[in-house]
């Protein structure tokens, strides 16, 4: 009794700052023609109800596909259609096919704000609890400290409810797979799984490391045994993804416009400064003036495959839980370096997954769960959202500190340089939010947080492949 | 103490979260100071009246919205314009909202003081634990408190800070530094007078206490009285208000002074009733009046229109029961400290039952007192929550005071964005309460019981909920909005009545128990 109501006391807090933090700014406010994420998640919902599904992702005189066109696969469409009939039932002004446009008033930014908070609910928070709660090696303690800091990781929050975005729910079924992995339900890991790869298709960040667990634990069962098990997850993968897309297998064209739509490459190499590979390597050499569009796409391609393999070989011959959940982080890692066209908010895939092992490795967690806020600085900037990501990193980072002792028995080289770290990141916050950059280099300070937070990735990265191979 | 400072960390960046949230007039009220105090000499801080919202708090406390308008010119200089009423630019928001937030540290000093010097550590190993170890318990219990959270980071107000130089003063009773607790009392007075409702209990205990001796068996001894203690109190006290008030009597201002932090014109109760004595006594005059209207005792022409359609003006005339003055509630008030003076002036128990003294003043002026605002009820809970490791029964009926005096903050927020914000906030903090009481006083719990209380306790306790969901969904959904718009009000503030009134009669028989106990075993 007690520990559930500690456990509530957890929930609700985070559940209040996540509230408290839906108060402040979302992207593209008074930024007409184009806004932002908020405004293409309510024009979806304006899409989705005002047009068949056939019609969903293909350019039209109705549905300008320039204009924030649906590019998310058909669970997000299913979502912001539900979205849609709710909102059309509270205010039809909301959703009116072209009308609705770049509205902005406080009741409907109300209601945005608890459509996410409602996802959050149903799935985020629920499976954050089942991955620490029902985890037969953590104290009662433990748990609560899993679940608190998986709760109160500020990234997510900022980014769902600041920012404005759905990823608690394919963050949530991810989580979902993997606690379902763990409990050795494989099959519903892999139902799971193929909804999160359904609502959004930046979760094949993490395809690699399931498909390599899943696979490998299949070799281990022996022939017959191995067989049967590929079979049965086969057909899950095969009838979860049927379903889901059952609206657009009419014809060839149909499926066709929707896969167009999920990967263009059409786009540049990263979208904004992103803390990547690519990014950072253009502060040296520009890569876009060298190479055509497709090249470039190869390039990014073949080195993400290559830097893919160590981790995905390694858990396909030793399949393990633990060891998934590193080759987890690894791999989102991976693609979030090396991948072409990367947002700066793809991060918080590698991010997640590693708050699954704070409690075993509270250090590199929450220096990474820092970090990782503090690389997506200019885009919350932007959101009006600097104070409350201030906030909340320290919210989270305190309570690792006193709940987890991080630094508890490190050597002092590793205090001193993860003082400095943190320190280093604070200093540019300050500084790139009080000084203006010299005229010839607008992106200065954009640049320093991301090949700051680069080279800290780049570390992590390097780390957490130590971690996989001597797990 | 690492989690301590982990903790006050902690809560305030989740002020520093809160900055955009809803604002009530006090935000305008404070504005208006800052441009009053920046503006004008300060001959003219209680006569200027370009906005309604005039300087009605003492003077020091025009002084700090002095000092702050001299760092406020560079965040928005347009903010201390006298005529810019409700001014509001970003930057003006962010100055006011963490002015807020800095001088909490005054608070959170006092409460690490308190916590550091007043709470005893109960187990060693427990020393880490926010839902165990007392000192960390209390500290949470004081720092993220509900009421002073929501009133100062949404509502918008200054009580952290006066709460701090409050508690700072208590800390200083229990250390037996007495002429520094007047210090800080008297400072405190100066800021913001309604601490005047708890002025009689350190008039009294400082007299008894510091002029007087007590012979061993705790008996008063007249002949210990020192002259030179009551001397230098009150120079202490004298120098304080002379400070604070010696230029505006200097300058024959006073009585003008005066008017403006007493203005009797105001009703007997506030616009939502306040959950006190009087918010019983109209609701029984308005239930009088229908049923004598029913049953033809009371013709309908009598009966003032206000009454009849259950609007809730400031000035609510009663039909049945006999209109209150200003004077009639302050001799109420002044009874109902009485015994509790008394008793700690004839069997005084330390500073621990000079906290008993404080609460209930503040009780006594909270339940009778004229023109009570409902968040008055934190001059209660604050103080209370000082006790809740001594007695089990202080930590049951502050279980129960707190919950439904939190509550009657409700009506303050009103938007839908803080109608949510409140219900969260007001969840976990009552949650947390009852977890840690109730597990520090190893509560047995029976059917349908909450932790530490009896059936009936935790029945009143749990109708809050339907309360709520009748107010916000069920009474507009019938319709009833435009018929009964006061309603959901009215009910609230009974129901809160009832169990502030409830909890007020059981603290005094404690207090008032407590000391026949002690009379027999001596």
């Amino acid at each position: 009794m007690q520990f559930y109501a500690k456990l509530s006391v957890v929930v609700l807090s985070a559940l209040a700052i996540r509230w408290s933090i839906a108060k402040h700014g979302y992207s593209g406010y008074n930024k007409p023609p184009m806004y932002g994420d908020f405004e293409a998640q309510r024009h979806w919902m304006e899409i989705t109800v005002n047009l068949p599904p056939n019609q969903w992702y293909k350019n039209s005189t109705e549905n300008d596909l320039l204009y924030w066109g649906l590019d998310y696969p058909p669970l997000t469409a299913y979502h912001s259609y539900l979205c849609g009939l709710v909102a059309r039932w509270i205010n039809p002004d909301w959703v009116a096919l072209k009308d609705s446009r770049g509205i902005q008033n406080e009741q409907h930014k109300l209601f945005m704000r608890y459509s996410v908070f409602i996802a959050d609910i149903l799935v985020y928070v629920p499976a954050c609890i089942l991955c620490f709660l029902i985890h037969h090696s953590y104290s009662d303690n433990n748990k609560l400290k899993g679940i608190a800091v998986l709760l109160l990781q500020p990234g997510l929050a900022l980014i769902d409810h600041g920012h404005f975005q759905y990823n608690s729910i394919s963050l949530g079924l991810t989580l979902l797979a993997t606690w379902a992995l763990g409990q050795h339900l494989d099959l519903f890991g892999a139902f799971f799984f193929c909804l999160a790869l359904n609502y959004k298709q930046m979760e094949l960040y993490h395809a690699m490391p399931f498909f390599c667990y899943l696979l490998g634990s299949c070799f281990q069962k022996g022939i017959s045994h191995g067989i049967m098990k590929l079979m049965m997850l086969g057909m899950m993968v095969i009838i979860t993804f049927g379903l889901c897309w059952v609206p657009f297998l009419e014809n060839l064209e149909s499926t066709r416009s929707v896969l167009v739509r999920l990967f263009p490459f059409g786009r540049g190499l990263y979208e904004d400064k992103v803390a990547n590979f690519w990014c950072s390597l253009s502060v040296v050499l520009k890569l876009k003036e060298l190479l055509t569009t497709d090249n470039t796409v190869l390039l990014c391609l073949a080195s993400t495959l290559l830097m893919l393999l160590p981790s995905s070989l390694h858990l396909l011959r030793y399949p393990g839980v633990q060891r998934f959940k590193v080759a987890l982080i690894n791999a989102a890692l991976v693609f979030f370096l090396f991948s072409f066209q990367v947002h700066e908010k793809s991060i918080l895939i590698a991010v997640i997954p590693a708050c699954l092992l704070v409690v075993e490795h509270p250090l590199v967690v929450t220096w990474f769960i820092t970090i990782s806020t503090f690389s997506m600085l200019p885009l919350l900037v932007k959101d009006g959202l600097l104070i409350p990501s201030v906030a909340a990193t320290f919210i989270c980072y305190e309570v690792i500190r006193v709940t987890l002792h991080p630094l508890h028995n490190k050597a002092t080289w590793i205090r001193v340089l993860h003082t400095l770290s943190i320190l280093g990141a604070i200093i540019l916050t300050v500084v790139s939010q009080v000084l203006t950059p010299p005229e010839k280099l607008p992106d200065l300070f954009t640049l320093m947080i991301t090949t700051y937070s680069f080279l800290h990735y780049a570390a992590f990265f390097v780390y957490f492949h130590y971690l996989q191979f001597t797990l | 103490m690492a989690v301590f400072w982990a903790v006050a960390g902690i809560v305030t960046a989740f002020k520093l979260l809160l900055i955009p949230s809803y604002r009530s007039t006090d935000f305008e009220v404070h504005r208006n100071w800052l441009a009053i105090t920046y503006s004008l000499p300060f001959d003219q801080w209680y006569r200027e009246k370009t906005s309604e919202w005039t300087l009605d708090y003492p003077p020091l406390f025009a002084w700090f919205e002095f000092y702050l308008s001299q760092l406020a010119r560079f965040f928005d200089p347009n903010m201390l314009v006298l005529s810019n009423l409700n001014y509001a630019s970003e930057n003006t928001i962010l100055f006011q909202r963490l002015s807020v937030i800095v001088a909490d540290l005054l608070y959170i000093y006092a409460v690490k003081q308190f916590v550091s010097k007043c709470v005893k550590a109960k187990k060693k190993e427990d020393i880490e634990d926010i839902f165990v170890n007392p000192a960390l318990v209390t500290a949470v219990l004081l720092i993220a408190n509900f009421g002073l959270f929501i009133v100062d980071h949404i509502h918008f107000q200054y009580n952290g800070f006066l709460s701090g130089m409050l508690l700072m003063s208590i800390v200083r009773i229990y250390e037996g530094r007495n002429l520094e607790a007047a210090f800080w009392f008297s400072v405190l007075l100066n800021f913001k007078h309604i601490y005047l409702y708890i002025a009689p209990a350190y008039f009294v205990y400082l007299l008894r206490y510091h002029c007087f001796a007590s012979t061993p068996d705790g008996k008063l001894s007249l002949r210990s009285f020192s002259l030179s203690k009551l001397f230098w109190l009150g120079t202490v006290v004298i120098f304080v208000f002379m400070v604070s008030f010696g230029p505006f009597i200097y300058m024959g201002q006073l009585e003008q002074v005066l008017t403006r932090l007493f203005p009797f014109k105001r009703g007997l109760c506030h616009a939502y009733w306040a959950p006190n004595f009087w918010a019983l006594y109209n609701a029984f005059d308005k239930a009088a009046t229908i049923v004598g209207v029913r049953l033809n005792l009371l013709s309908p022409e009598v009966i003032p229109q206000a009454a009849m359609t259950g609007g809730m003006v400031q000035e609510y005339s009663h039909t049945v029961l006999p209109s209150v003055s200003p004077l009639a509630t302050m001799v109420v008030t002044l009874l109902a400290m009485l015994p509790a003076l008394i008793q700690m002036w004839t069997n005084p128990k330390g500073p621990a039952g000079f906290v008993r003294g404080v609460v209930l003043c503040a009780f006594a002026s909270f339940m009778f007192g004229w023109h009570v605002h409902e968040k008055a009820i934190l001059l209660i809970i604050l103080p209370m929550i000082l006790l809740v490791f001594g007695k089990q029964r202080d930590a049951q009926i502050f279980l129960v005071l707190s919950t439904i005096g939190h509550y009657s903050l409700f009506p303050l927020f009103f938007t839908p964005f803080e109608n949510f914000t409140k219900v969260l906030l007001l969840a976990t903090s009552t949650i947390y309460t009852f977890l840690t009481l109730g597990s520090f006083h190893g509560a047995q719990r029976g059917f349908l019981q909450l932790p530490l209380l009896t059936t009936p306790e935790s029945v009143y306790l749990s109708g809050i909920v339907p309360l709520q969901v009748y107010s916000s969904f069920l009474h507009p959904f019938l319709g009833l909005e435009r018929r009964l718009p006061f309603l959901p009000l009215l009910l609230m503030s009974v129901y809160c009545a009832v169990g502030v009134t409830y909890c007020w009669v059981k603290f005094y028989k404690l207090s008032w128990d407590d000391k026949t106990k002690k009379l027999k075993t001596s």
